[in-house]
């Protein structure tokens, strides 16, 4: 076979301007403060010499076929070529210091790239590069079950790393403290760890595929029968369910902490699930709803003298209310943009979530809603003498709220009106025309998302005791459309899901917060360009978005 | 018949009817007030208008790129207020530049056309890069989808340059020779704004020149005539709406320096979510798609916003209405479309809208 150079250099040169970028945007040396394995492996290294060996496995991969030395050589050039752009930017560097324009391009990430060496470390910055994308190379070479079982041990050393948080509370938890020392210096693995735990796995990967090409066809290709497919969905439900309900016990505080917010962004994604993903309706003012809620909590339950609830009310009585007035705010907002479809309801609803912050900052509004100050010393719930004062009482509340929450959604899903939603987002015109009333039915989907929405907020105000109009920013609207995307819209599975990666993984890695939103925002393209169902995808989205790929290809109209 | 119609539809209208009576009546009441107490002075009123005119004029620049990708593809490029501050932000480290050398002061008039060509160009090639890597992939995927791309490439902007350029403001130089006055009409006004403002009109006139003079623009609009006949007439549509996106971009990256001239509190990676936002508030009030509109619709809503603080929101008793400023755009948003979606000059699509 004949390498295809250019297509070899095109893939290294993608990977090397990725590769600048990241160094340039201070990614790189952020992420070099944080020792996966050892001392040796960082984050930086995972960051850029990833992306080494994936210009290596791509370019070797558009190659379809080939011998393994001709992978080996395919690799290594795209590796090589993958380092050129940063290499530049470091020789740039020597003459030209840029850290007063470009303020990431520091002496730190000079230090980091070139092996503590200066320009002589350049060497082995293509060395190393050329050896992943080699290594990349190679990786696409072998064997299928080999590669599996490498690229799944890999997998599974880089996410017990990057994650060590989650794993060495666990383990503390369970064991005590000293069982987090047997596999970890400080928050890295230790090397032999890694290296135990990636050949397991590997092994493990390795051995059930072997005994699954093995079994005989007709045992896998067999109809499972009914009884068995219920039993086995009752026992998965007893284990999730046993599971949640010991979560804070394994987790401990802070981790209990982070499966709360999880929790309210699962609530807040079930609502707008039911506004976006069944009725169609782009809301991106979603965070409003939410105000309502916390601030009608807050105002209702307060000790200082914004108190509009004349003491009589405490947290269960407030609950209701503040979703009640979330839902009716969710019809009063509604009624104005009925006629509004698409990108234009899209901005509009962004319009009111921004009126309505600013309203809660401003002056004028002040003596009723605090202004900046916001409102201070929201009671903690109580019930029959247990006080929700821990994050671990707040997780139980939270996740019982989310359960009601989940089951409404997919009653409702099932329902008449949930029928009306999904047509009236498949076509709106032809739903009106079959008798489906649309008026009411985009008025019930803006007051029923209003209300999970509403709900997630009292539950918020009384976590945080205190409530500030700055914690109401689009962001919070952006991060429930972004889950429930990732996720997949309309899916309910989907939404936990989505809500675990975009909410509960970057709280585990709150040292890069501020890379956040960058990351959320090239996940949301490359989503939308590679998998636009999301996820775990509800099969009617998953049928619309690749209808064209079964016919043909749709003109430019 | 008429019973079942009425008791079908006309709530929602009366409702609506309500609300359209009281926004007006609210808004006559404030008017109404404000110079029954004469709180101002003439010479303030035209301070604050003539500065509107000028933020105004920047918005206009920015909507005209709204207008334009609309008129071509029926989409809201929800990243354009980015790209008015990928240029603007880019530019004010060369501003900084020409202000150590000297040349910023020497040759003012000069520089500023630099630090704009620069601006432009920056903001032309990140508008060309979205379109390639963002928009174009999924010029035949549901309307939702490029929505949310465009958030995503918002977001991915905002943040890479925060990355590159770090996260605190940064001021443009002053420039000496923009410090004076100017007697307007017997006021005193700061020469920037109206430099800003003819600057703006300037480049406007260019660009309605472009479109209905060259063979571009000619074919611009053809193409979002019918897509599929200017392709029947040899028109290359993916170069159309590259160029569009670029000259978009151009006239955002424009934008962007004036801002910098004209506002001394700087620039950031976050400064472009509001202009944004209010530049498109102007093109809907124009009528999107409608060139000259989306000019009017700026200036419009500059004036709107400079004075409707003063002018209806303290004559109802509202204290420290400036702070409301911001909400003014999305409430005159709002109104835009319950009383006519279409626009003040109207849309010039509006048969076209999905």
């Amino acid at each position: 076979m004949k390498i295809n150079w250019k297509t070899t250099l095109r893939y290294g040169l993608i990977g090397g301007v990725s590769a600048l970028y990241f160094s340039m945007i201070g990614m790189v040396e952020l992420f070099a403060g944080r020792n996966l394995i050892g001392t040796t492996v960082n984050m930086g290294h995972l960051l850029l010499y990833g992306g080494m060996l994936a210009a290596g496995l791509l370019a070797a991969r558009a190659h379809h076929q080939g011998k393994l030395a001709q992978h080996a050589v395919i690799g290594l050039v795209a590796g090589l070529s993958a380092a050129i752009p940063t290499a530049l930017l470091v020789i740039l560097h020597e003459f030209i210091p840029m850290q007063d324009v470009f303020v990431s391009v520091n002496n730190a990430l000079i230090r980091f790239l070139t092996f503590e060496r200066g320009l002589p470390g350049l060497l082995q910055f293509f060395l190393a590069s050329g050896l992943l994308g080699l290594l990349g190379g190679l990786f696409d070479g072998i064997p299928t079950d080999y590669r599996r079982a490498v690229g799944t041990g890999l997998a599974g050393v880089a996410i017990v790393a990057v994650f060590s948080d989650l794993v060495t509370q666990v383990l503390t938890n369970l064991f005590g403290r000293a069982s987090v020392n047997i596999f970890f210096v400080s928050k890295a693995l230790k090397p032999v760890i890694a290296l135990v735990l990636l050949l397991a796995i590997a092994a493990f990967v390795f051995m059930r595929d072997r005994r699954k090409a093995n079994a005989p066809a007709a045992v896998a290709a067999a109809p499972l029968d009914k009884r068995a497919a219920l039993r086995k969905q009752v026992i998965l439900f007893v284990i999730i369910g046993a599971l949640l309900a010991i979560a804070p016990w394994i987790l401990g505080s802070f981790l209990s902490q982070v499966l709360f917010e999880v929790g309210r962004f699962v609530l807040l994604g079930l609502g707008l699930n039911i506004v976006v993903g069944y009725a169609g309706l782009l809301d991106l003012g979603y965070v409003a709803f939410f105000a309502f809620g916390a601030y009608t909590m807050g105002l209702l339950t307060t000790t200082t003298n914004l108190n509009l609830g004349g003491g009589v009310f405490n947290f269960w009585l407030a609950l209701p209310i503040a979703v009640l007035v979330s839902v009716l705010f969710g019809v009063l907002l509604g009624f104005p943009v009925l006629s509004l479809r698409g990108d234009y309801l899209a901005i509009v609803t962004l319009g009111f979530g921004e009126i309505i912050r600013i309203l809660a900052l401003s002056d004028w509004l002040k003596p009723i809603m605090g202004g900046a100050q916001g409102v201070l010393f929201i009671p903690t719930p109580e019930i029959f003498g247990i006080v929700f004062d821990s994050p671990e009482s707040m997780y139980y509340l939270v996740l019982a709220a989310a359960l009601v929450a989940a089951f409404v959604s997919i009653r409702l899903r099932d329902s008449r009106l949930g029928r009306q939603w999904m047509a009236m987002r498949e076509d709106e015109d032809v739903a009106e025309a079959m008798g489906i009333n649309t008026v009411q039915t985009k008025l019930l989907a803006f007051a029923i998302g209003a209300g999970f929405s509403g709900l997630g907020g009292a539950i918020f105000a009384a976590r945080l005791g205190n409530i500030f109009p700055h914690s109401f920013n689009l962001l919070i609207s952006i991060n429930a459309l972004s889950l429930i995307i990732v996720g997949g819209l309309g899916s309910i599975p989907g939404v936990i899901v989505g809500a675990i990666a975009l909410v509960g993984l970057p709280e585990l890695l709150r040292e890069f917060q501020e890379y956040r939103l960058l990351i959320y925002g090239i996940l949301l393209i490359v989503m939308m360009l590679n998998r636009p169902e999301g996820f775990l995808p509800a099969e009617v989205f998953k049928r619309e978005l690749h209808a064209g790929e079964i016919t043909e290809p749709a003109e430019v109209e | 018949m008429l019973r079942r119609t009425l008791s079908r539809v006309s709530w929602v209208d009366v409702f609506l009817r309500i609300f359209q009576l009281v926004a007006a009546v609210v808004i006559l009441i404030g008017l109404y007030k404000t110079f029954t107490t004469a709180r101002y002075s003439s010479e303030q009123w035209a301070t604050l208008a003539f500065a509107g005119l000028a933020q105004g004029s920047i918005y206009a620049l920015i909507a005209l790129g709204y207008t334009l990708v609309y008129g071509i593809l029926l989409m809201i490029n929800f990243a354009h207020g980015e790209i008015y501050m990928t240029g603007a932000f880019s530019t004010v480290f060369l501003a900084m530049y020409f202000n150590r050398i000297g040349f910023l002061q020497s040759s003012p008039v000069l520089a500023i056309i630099v630090l704009i060509l620069f601006s432009a160009a920056v903001s032309t090639s990140i508008a060309v890069l979205l379109e390639r890597i963002a928009y174009r992939p999924l010029r035949n995927a549901p309307r939702l989808i490029p929505l949310i791309t465009a958030i995503g490439a918002s977001f991915a902007l905002q943040y890479t340059f925060r990355g590159l350029f770090g996260s605190q403001f940064r001021a443009y130089p002053d420039i000496a020779v923009l410090k004076g006055t100017w007697n307007i009409l017997g006021f005193d006004v700061p020469l920037v704004q109206p430099v800003v403002f003819l600057a703006a009109v300037l480049l406007m006139v260019a660009l309605y020149w472009f479109v209905e003079r060259t063979k571009t623009g000619k074919a611009m609009r053809a193409v979002s005539e019918d897509k599929a006949v200017a392709r029947l007439m040899g028109i290359d549509i993916d170069r159309i709406i590259v160029s569009t996106f670029a000259l978009g971009g151009a006239l955002a990256g424009a934008a962007g320096v004036f801002n910098g001239l004209f506002r001394p509190q700087g620039v950031f990676f976050l400064m472009g979510f509001f202009p944004g936002i209010k530049a498109f508030t102007a093109a809907v009030l124009g009528g999107i798609g409608n060139i000259p509109g989306a000019m009017m619709g700026g200036l419009l809503l500059g004036l709107i916003e400079a004075l409707g603080p003063n002018l209806i929101l303290e004559g109802l008793g509202i204290p420290a209405a400036n702070q409301l400023k911001d909400a003014i755009a999305f409430l005159v948003l709002v109104l835009i479309l319950i009383f006519r979606p279409q626009g003040i000059f109207g849309e010039r699509l509006a048969e076209k809208k999905a």
